[in-house]
């Protein structure tokens, strides 16, 4: 029989930018992935770098370190392939990371009404107090899109 | 259970696109949206300056049968440093005149990626998605992307403002 406080463990995938770690709800990782490629074209969504080939499938990268760190990373040891929600589907979003990834489970901690946006919540984990993040206020979404553009499908296949 | 012969032979379709490149950059674009290439050269004796346009990527038009074409600087609507042109593709249903640098080859797509919702800007205008060739991504580009209904409206009043002046320089000189 578990108790209350196993009942609220999660796993989350910890993740290092630079000196400092945060964390993911592990159910939002597909995979870490060696750094690959940057695919760039004119586009203005600033915070998305270019995109990366994987598995067949064209992947957004967006470099979060800028937001969170104030500097976008100097190295690069793998790319965070994440499921971002976009209302009711999902994309994939490779986010670069410094250093290896851990998963633990752990009891996360609400955020307050002071955090940033982008806090989901808190990981107390060894001696380090671990910021949860929230990808859908972390990275851009339709939130920010500035004309009105129909809904398209993931992939579709291409007109003769 | 057995597939029907038309059935096992259909594969993914495929789209014939037009790579092309504007400053250095590859682009695709549908071959089916490009209706003639000419050189810019072809240009000269038949388009006409806009000079009251607000639209930087616009400058001049063209007269094509019975409507007006406006000629756009591929490199001005993507934010590309500055290129020399050497064709331009008259895009089927709409009212541009693109100017590219060059063309890198003819292919065909089979997959085309929509834009992700991770790109939230302008870009979603300008692309009809991703299409992945050759180990590279390239952007295929949306004819009806590069003038929206606003750039016209002000582009058309940029023209009549012309061909008032044009009309009043001709009654001074009569």
């Amino acid at each position: 029989m578990k108790t209350a406080a196993e009942l609220e463990l999660q796993s989350y995938v910890l993740l290092r930018l630079g000196e400092r770690r945060f964390a993911l709800a592990a159910r939002e990782i597909a995979e870490l992935v060696a750094p690959s490629r940057v695919f760039r074209f004119p586009q203005q969504t600033k915070e998305i770098e270019g995109v990366i080939l994987r598995r067949g499938r064209i992947v957004p990268v967006c470099d979060v370190s800028e937001r969170l760190l104030g500097n976008k990373l100097t190295s690069r040891r793998f790319y965070l392939l994440a499921a971002r929600k976009y209302g009711e589907h999902t994309e994939w979003v490779a986010l670069p990371v410094s250093g290896e990834c851990e998963l633990i489970n752990a009891e996360m901690m609400p955020a307050g009404e002071s955090d940033s946006n982008h806090v989901a919540g808190w990981l107390s984990h060894g001696a380090e107090v671990i910021e949860v993040l929230d990808l859908e206020a972390l990275t851009p979404g339709p939130g920010t899109l500035s004309t009105h553009h129909p809904e398209v499908s993931a992939a579709q296949e291409a007109r003769p | 259970m057995q597939l029907s012969a038309h059935a096992k032979i259909r594969g993914p379709r495929a789209e014939q696109i037009i790579l092309f490149r504007i400053s250095g950059q590859l682009f695709a674009v549908s071959s089916a949206s490009v209706q003639e290439v000419r050189g810019v050269d072809s240009l000269a004796g038949m388009a006409q300056e806009i000079p009251l346009s607000t639209i930087r990527k616009v400058r001049h038009s063209v007269r094509r049968g019975e409507g007006t074409l406006y000629v756009v600087n591929g490199g001005v609507h993507f934010g590309l440093p500055p290129s020399a042109a050497t064709l331009v593709f008259f895009l089927r249903n709409t009212r541009v005149a693109l100017l590219v640098d060059g063309i890198d080859r003819m292919s065909s797509m089979t997959q085309l990626q929509a834009m992700s919702h991770a790109f939230c800007h302008e870009e979603r205008r300008w692309y009809r998605g991703l299409t992945a060739l050759d180990q590279t991504v390239v952007p295929v580009v949306d004819p009806s992307g590069f003038l929206s209904l606003e750039e016209l409206s002000l582009l058309e009043k940029a023209m009549e403002a012309r061909n008032l002046g044009s009309e009043a320089g001709e009654t001074y000189r009569q």
